[in-house]
């Protein structure tokens, strides 16, 4: 490991949270587990987003990887990170898929978009009416980085297109503006 | 303005009946089966009746009415794809006697908009089609009035069954089979809703778009295509759930045509509810100019197609 990659450095991560008790502190975890140095927490409690969610900025210190480590782990917990370090996930892009989502393995799908390595999930939700063998649909929010929505749509509908999936796009990528 | 009427549908009947009120005369009225031909106007309250009542108009030759008296001929047949026939050829017949033409027929404008273009240069009448996109909308007039190319693009709603099903989708968490019947109960949605609901119909009017705003030859051909078939209720309860809903968006941007169900926030103003259509123009120096209300129905379309005739009467003066 290079002399670089090792040495702390302090970055900003921006967060979305679901009004609910508990979820500031369920946010905070994976920093401590992954090793992160909490350096102060602007939790805007009074000021929620257009969507129903309290922003919240921390800082933090901790290695590149380690931070890496902390912003996968906050995205495994379904935790909106719209910024993290100077990486901006600043665009939020929201699709809706059908088709037979669990049959084609609706986890590979969600890791291949996240592969594209400009957008992240940061958020699912899925409806089965007919059980997990029908047809199902799935909504899927992701951050992308500014200037990367087409790039992220077109992967979209490649493996849409191969796993014989509807997609229904928004009108103006990034939805709310 | 002596008035030519051809096609006696909702659009064309309408057409008949409010001209008097709009200060023109209807001297030829025409279905596929029949005529009536009056140079001094005809009588349309009784030909609306007999249409009505016998399925005919009149008791002329619907042959004849092509070469009777008029200074616009309204063509108000249904309209057809690939040469656009006959539609067509009646625009033709027009133009080559130095007639006006009013389109509520969007095949001719659609399919053939570089042979009409043509026709229309070597005659003295004028081709006009306001009521082609978005019913009563001043879609139309309204890029004319800004200039072509200070319009850089469209997007919205241009199809008022393919509208009333999503939005019956997307309030009642119903599925489009479901709303369908519902919306052919209601008379929203024809027996046969195939153009209206495989997003053909609002193909062809992002294709005359596309016409005037990139003067080119576009058909139906150039445009990509996605209905509203399969959608499922509960993808529309999943775009609820986010504040947002589905609409089928015609997008005319960058020299393509685009008709895809997509999601828009709900408060969206390309997000009508109900039969009603609604368009964004982006505009130089004006930003986003939006227009709305009833996009299709006799009567709101005739009202275009009465505008047209008007504006030809402005310039012959």
């Amino acid at each position: 490991m290079s002399e670089a990659e090792s040495s702390v450095q302090s970055y900003t991560l921006r967060l979305e949270l679901v009004d609910e008790p508990g979820e500031l502190l369920r946010s905070l975890k994976p920093i401590a587990e992954k090793g992160g140095n909490l350096l102060s927490i602007f939790h805007e409690r009074g000021n929620v987003t257009p969507r129903g969610y309290i922003p919240v900025v921390v800082d933090v210190e901790a290695t590149p990887d380690r931070f890496e480590k902390i912003v996968e782990a906050l995205s495994q917990t379904n935790i909106n990170v719209i910024q993290a370090g100077t990486e901006r996930y600043s665009k939020e892009l929201t699709v809706l898929l059908s088709g037979h989502l669990i049959n084609t393995d609706f986890s590979n799908t969600l890791s291949r978009i996240q592969e594209t390595r400009s957008a992240t999930v940061t958020d699912i939700s899925i409806s089965a009416p007919q059980g997990s063998t029908e047809t199902s649909s799935a909504r899927v929010r992701m951050a992308t980085q500014a200037g990367s929505k087409d790039e992220v749509l077109a992967s979209i509908r490649e493996i849409a297109e191969e796993k014989d999936l509807r997609i229904v796009e928004p009108l103006v990528a990034g939805g709310h503006t | 303005m002596n008035v030519g009427v051809l096609g006696a549908g909702a659009v064309g009947g309408s057409v008949v009946e409010l001209a008097e009120e709009y200060g023109h005369t209807v001297t030829v009225f025409a279905d596929s089966q029949s005529a009536v031909v009056d140079p001094d106007g005809i009588d349309a309250a009784a030909a609306l009746s007999a249409k009505r009542t016998d399925g005919r108009v009149g008791s002329a030759d619907p042959e004849a009415a092509l070469d009777a008296e008029y200074d616009v001929l309204v063509e108000a047949t249904p309209t057809t794809l690939g040469d656009a026939e006959p539609g067509f050829s009646h625009v033709r017949t027009a133009l080559e006697r130095d007639r006006h033409v009013v389109l509520a027929n969007k095949g001719p404008i659609a399919e053939r908009y570089g042979d009409i273009r043509r026709l229309e240069a070597e005659s003295a009448g004028t081709v006009r089609f306001e009521a082609t996109v978005g019913g009563a909308l001043p879609v139309i007039s309204t890029i004319e009035g800004f200039g072509p190319s200070r319009v850089g693009s469209l997007h919205g709603v241009l199809n008022g069954t393919a509208n009333f099903i999503l939005s019956r989708m997307s309030a009642e968490g119903l599925d489009y089979e479901h709303v369908l019947v519902e919306a052919q109960d209601l008379g929203v949605a024809e027996t046969d809703p195939t153009f209206d609901v495989d997003g053909t119909d609002t193909a062809l009017k992002g294709v005359i778009v596309a016409n005037l705003l990139f003067e080119g030859e576009y058909s139906l051909e150039d445009a990509s295509i996605e209905g509203i078939q399969a959608l499922s209720g509960n993808m529309l309860e999943l775009a609820r759930e986010d504040g947002q809903t589905v609409r089928l968006i015609a997008e005319v941007r960058n020299g393509n045509i685009r008709v895809s169900p997509r999601l828009v926030p709900r408060e969206s103003p390309v997000a009508p509810s109900g039969t009603h259509n609604a368009v964004q123009l982006t505009v130089e120096d004006a930003g986003q100019v939006t227009l709305s209300g009833r996009g299709a129905g006799g009567a709101e379309t005739a009202t275009a197609v009465l505008a047209d005739v008007g504006r030809l009467g402005e310039n012959r003066r």
